[in-house]
């Protein structure tokens, strides 16, 4: 098939029409800054495609339109920003205990409360660790540029249906504010799409099904079911870990940064060999499931961690088990609208290689 | 006439006290999904609270909700299966507590779906708390000398809240507590469904039901408590009959 060329837009309609393309014929939403573009997008595109579109009266009615959109069978999304994504979770809990698929985007602000409006990467733990309550994981896409925020929320689609587990995209307000020419490539789908023996649409010419999250008897069947659910995890996290990585084959110092930060520590990465130091940088590109095989290979050749994340000190977390703890990690980051430049990174490299004295 | 289980209904032995109004409803509702021939396109939301277990009951495809979102939940489905058809069951701490933002938007928007709302005035499921809809002066486990209108505001009329919204489609507030009352109590649902099928819009139908166990009465008590405290708290009739 043929695409149709390079188009000027914004992240946030990138990740739109990519839904579109894909197939979502369904999106509920509430209005939210940096991912208004979202809802607005979808409220103009989703009648032409005899899809629906929802401006839903709180981003909780919004995930559960979602929840009820997917066990009639559609492909479906919602989109939201941190504290708005923070009223989602009881659905997403539900969702994930469910097993249904859908897709769910975070363009994160600053925060705690009602933080600021500039963009953040403080929502990690939220995304990759629970939010919810109980056991349950997200398959979480980290999209570091609009072309890859576009294959990735077609992918994602693919994802949910194929594991029937929710997808999260994990993007924030630069990534959705930006505008980047991208090709609107049709959609291939990337895995076989397992028929959905789930959907509740009448019991014409078979038995009622029924979707529930409560299992009270027999006295293990929320065990049972919750094993069920780990078999999944496990399996996706033998099968799913993405992530890129750029001149580590030789480097000293590694750094780790997932999103838009990748997107500027590869400029780092950039400036510091071209001063003649040998550095490198892994990007997850799957949050969850994380992969942690390059960061335990890296903790054998480099020396060092540098890990560059907009928030407190979250991700650096996960960096520090996956490559257990072998090789000092280094931070680069703060909350609440501070964004790293390659300028600011290459000065923590300066830091770091003058005062650790890195050697081969 | 022949007594028989409607179809709609399982073979199954619920797990509703004595003198509960939730056994009633389900049939009720069961027998109009029978008589309009629904069954096998009707998609029914269970919601939290006693009648949670709603799908151990009907034979139908049943989607149990978080507390107080299955007006969103219905929402979701019926927008992308216009032609099935949806009903919400729900208590009133789901509807009128922690859902009442759901149920006001989706009745707002005029969604093509039907409400069977059963007040019972307490939290029957979690053992007999105040509910929005506890009368002035009843005495539940978190009001224990009673509703204070002055502390916990008076009780909310459902129906006449929402009357006040154009997109609403039809309201009728019932009982189930004599005979004559469960025959109207069953046209009442029967027409919910049939606005349903018809295209109308929200239709929500209220039923004043008894809970002996979470009221401490006896089930002869409890209706008895419908008829003479309830039904003066909350008329019963058409609040709204959209043409
Ligand atoms: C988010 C959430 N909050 C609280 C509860 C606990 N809870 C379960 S049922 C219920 C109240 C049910 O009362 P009602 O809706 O009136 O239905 P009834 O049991 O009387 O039929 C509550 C508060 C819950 N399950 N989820
Ligand atoms: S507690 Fe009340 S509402 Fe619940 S089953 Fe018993 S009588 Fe019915």
């Amino acid at each position: 098939m043929s695409s149709q060329g390079k188009i000027l837009l914004k992240g946030n309609e990138v990740m739109s029409e990519a839904a579109i393309q894909a197939g979502c014929r369904f999106f509920a939403g509430y209005p939210i800054t940096p991912q208004n573009e979202v809802p607005e997008y979808m409220s103009k595109r989703m009648p032409q495609v005899g899809g629906t579109f929802i401006q839903a009266e709180s981003e909780i009615a919004a995930i559960n339109m979602i929840f009820g959109a997917s066990a009639a069978g559609a492909r479906c999304m919602t989109s939201s920003s941190s504290p708005g994504i923070s009223l989602k979770q009881e659905g997403i809990s539900y969702i994930a205990a469910a097993q249904l698929p859908c897709v769910i985007a975070n363009m994160q602000r600053g925060g705690p409360g009602l933080g600021n409006i500039r963009a953040s990467q403080a929502d990690y733990f939220q995304a990759v660790k629970g939010g919810g309550h109980g056991d349950y994981r997200l398959i979480v896409f980290a999209p570091s540029t609009l072309p890859e925020l576009y294959k990735l929320t077609m992918n994602a689609f693919d994802y949910a249906d194929y594991y029937r587990n929710p997808v999260m995209i994990l993007g924030d307000g630069i990534l959705g504010q930006m505008a980047e020419p991208v090709e609107i490539l049709p959609y291939e789908p990337i895995v076989e799409l397992p028929e959905k023996d789930f959907v509740l649409d009448g019991c014409k010419g078979r038995k009622p099904r029924v979707l529930k999250t409560l299992f009270l008897r027999p006295s293990m069947a929320l065990v049972r079911h919750n094993d069920l659910l780990q078999a999944s995890y496990k399996k996706i996290t033998a099968e799913l870990k993405l992530h890129e990585e750029t001149e580590t084959d030789d480097a000293e110092l590694v750094i780790a940064a997932y999103g838009i930060t990748a997107r500027i520590a590869k400029g780092a990465v950039k400036i510091a060999r071209q001063n003649g130091m040998k550095v490198g940088l892994i990007r997850p590109i799957t949050l969850w499931p994380f992969p942690d095989e390059p960061f335990k290979r890296a903790a054998r050749t480099a020396d060092r961690f540098l890990v560059v994340e907009m928030s407190g000190g979250q991700f650096i977390e996960d960096v520090k088990l996956a490559s257990e703890c072998k090789k000092p990690v280094e931070f680069l980051g703060s909350g609440g609208g501070w964004y790293p430049t390659p300028d600011n990174i290459f000065e923590k490299i300066q830091t770091i290689y003058e005062t650790e004295a890195l050697v081969d | 006439m022949e007594f028989k289980r409607p179809t709609a209904l399982l073979d199954a032995c619920t797990h509703y006290c004595g003198g509960c109004g939730h056994g009633i409803v389900h049939r009720l509702v069961a027998e109009v999904i029978d008589e309009l021939g629904i069954r096998q396109r009707t998609i029914g939301t269970a919601p939290v609270g006693c009648a949670v277990l709603l799908y151990d009951y009907f034979n139908c495809d049943i989607i149990e909700c978080a507390h107080g979102r299955p007006p969103a939940v219905a929402t979701g489905m019926k927008r992308v299966l216009p032609d099935r058809i949806i009903f919400t069951y729900q208590g009133d701490g789901d509807l009128a507590a922690i859902g009442t933002s759901e149920t006001i938007h989706a009745a707002n928007r005029g969604e093509n779906i039907t409400t069977i709302f059963i007040n019972n005035a307490i939290y029957g499921m979690t053992g007999g708390q105040m509910a929005p809809t506890t009368m002035i002066g009843q005495r539940t486990t978190t009001t224990q000398d009673g509703r204070d209108i002055t502390s916990e505001g008076p009780p909310i009329k459902v129906c006449e809240l929402l009357s006040s919204l154009d997109g609403v489609a039809y309201l009728q507030r019932v009982a189930v507590s004599t005979a004559k009352d469960v025959i109207k109590a069953k046209k009442a649902i029967k027409k919910a469904f049939v606005n349903q099928i018809e295209g109308r819009g929200y239709s929500l139908v209220e039923v004043l039901s008894m809970c002996p166990t979470d009221w401490k009465l006896t089930p002869k008590q409890a209706v008895d408590f419908v008829n003479n405290e309830m039904k003066k708290v909350f008329p019963l009739g058409v609040y709204k009959d959209k043409k």
